[in-house]
């Protein structure tokens, strides 16, 4: 085991910390409600040499993300984080970044969606952009924001992927949630890491003037024909990613001593008859409720998705083949499907799985609502139901 | 920023699925959407410049007595005989040769 030291903090924090151990060159913030002491922990560690790195302070975070396009290019390491209606104001540039196969890393602290007005947690915002070719993972608990970010980048750069990569933490729950952390040492995260390499398939250079993104040929020209060839160049970086986020994670596992389910976690599955299924902070809560609904004998695990971009096809087929009812509890809406997205995607890896089983969708915790033990309890009650044939109808709203 | 040595960048390393940049693509040849084209009157042009300050694909070009479009990237918009002072430019139809 290496030399570390133990840190109090916040995940707002504790990302800020990632980011410093992973000596970016340049980043760029544009504060907003709940990622703005994300933001003042950046400058401050800017200022007080602790990352040692140009801070662009620019007019919003349009600008922001377009500032990082041109620093990745030139071969930086960089950073950004946002959330809500910046990460919104952010959307053109941010769905220009994959296929310009960036890898920059931004983390999201997830807010719920405008309107009706609300600057508190859910996860609306990084569930509404997941369709945008970056990277998803989410966070449990502090510790994994600050391992996760670091790991983001040995991801984003790996040569098989080239893809940007968002590091989502709750807001409310991990951005202002204290714990005790490790903070790894430094040498150690700098072998890790190895040489930097964002720019290795463009290298701006002065002397070699290049066209950056420059139009594809309208359909008499070819163009479709390229622009389908990229399309797949940037599907085939997605599902090389399900194989690199896990050995990122097993690596990181060996040398500092934490180990994460890096795509999806199976937790009291082994003999369960039916599972709840989570992301992000809200697991916690899931796994103490499943914990005490098996002191009474209740045959239920949890199934948590870290990766929910790319999908963890395989991963979660293996887990959802385990058991025979299902209850997924998403902290966002699908607005189009009247369920929550991890339900309806996860429907998607039940056919695939060729099992016709009872799933029932649950969406709480939005607007920054607490998903408590009880309301878990009331989720695996209901499943259990589910799973003798009871099925509710969903979406079952659990802060009403 | 920390300087990083510039080494000569070879382009075979790169995969072709990759990304538009640095590869097989080049700037689009706009002019291939022409419908119409600006014709000038050489006679009527006083090269004042203003077809070239408007020209949103920056294609005018100066000759001798006049300026014309670069009809490789010129994309018929018609903006400069919109704007000419003097009505030297008449947009006239592309026909089949």
């Amino acid at each position: 085991m290496t030399m570390s030291k133990t840190l109090v903090c916040d995940g707002n924090e504790a990302a800020a910390w990632g980011v410093a151990l992973a000596r970016p060159d340049m980043v760029a913030v544009y504060p907003i409600t709940p990622q703005s002491s994300l933001a003042e922990y950046i400058s401050q560690f800017v200022a007080d040499g602790i990352i040692k790195a140009d801070l662009m302070d620019v007019e919003g975070e349009h600008s922001v993300l377009s500032v990082l396009q041109g620093a990745c290019l030139a071969g930086a390491r960089t950073f950004t984080a946002s959330c809500g209606q910046g990460l919104a104001f952010m959307f053109e540039p941010y769905y220009r970044t994959p296929p310009l196969r960036l890898p920059i890393v931004m983390s999201i602290v997830t807010r719920d969606g405008i309107t009706p007005q609300s600057v508190w947690g859910g996860q609306q915002d990084a569930m509404t952009v997941r369709e945008a070719g970056w990277i998803h993972m989410y966070c449990e608990n502090v510790q994994e924001v600050l391992d996760t970010v670091v790991m983001a980048y040995k991801i984003a750069e790996h040569h098989d992927v080239m893809l940007p990569v968002n590091v989502n933490h709750d807001g409310n729950y991990l951005s202002y949630g204290v714990e005790k952390v490790e903070l790894p040492d430094q040498a150690e995260v700098d072998a890790f890491l190895g040489r930097k390499d964002t720019n290795w398939h463009a290298a701006l250079d002065p002397e070699r003037p290049m066209a950056v993104d420059p139009l594809t040929g309208g359909a008499g020209g070819g163009g479709p024909a390229l622009f389908v060839r990229y399309r797949k160049g940037l599907c085939k970086g997605m599902q090389n990613a399900l194989k690199v986020v896990p050995q990122v994670h097993e690596e990181w596992a060996k040398r500092f001593g934490r180990s994460y389910a890096p795509l999806v976690e199976e937790y009291c599955l082994e003999d369960a008859r039916y599972a709840v299924v989570t992301i992000g902070s809200m697991t916690g809560a899931g796994k103490d409720a499943v914990d005490l609904a098996r002191e009474v004998g209740e045959k239920v695990g949890l199934i948590k998705i870290k990766t929910f971009r790319p999908f963890p096809l395989e991963a979660l087929r293996r887990a959802l083949s385990k058991v025979k009812a299902v209850g997924v509890v998403d902290r966002s809406v699908s607005f189009g499907w009247n369920s929550g997205p991890v339900y309806q995607e996860l429907l998607s890896a039940l056919y695939g799985l060729n099992q016709r089983i009872p799933a029932v969708s649950f969406i709480g915790g939005l607007a920054g609502a607490d998903i408590t033990i009880e309301h878990f309890t009331r989720v695996i009650e209901t499943t259990a139901k589910a799973l003798k044939g009871e099925v509710a109808e969903g979406p079952i709203w659990l802060n009403e | 920023m920390r300087r990083q040595a510039r080494k000569a960048f070879d382009q075979s390393r790169i995969p072709d699925d990759l990304c538009p940049i640095a590869t097989e693509l080049t700037v689009l040849r706009t002019g291939d959407w022409r419908a119409e084209r600006p014709v000038v009157d050489r006679d009527k042009c006083v090269k004042c410049a203003t077809c070239w300050t408007y020209c949103p694909t920056q294609c005018i070009v100066e000759k001798e007595t006049w300026f014309e479009a670069g009809l490789e990237i010129c994309k018929g918009c018609g903006i400069c005989a919109q704007e000419c002072p003097h009505h030297a430019i008449t947009m006239m139809e592309e026909v089949e040769e």
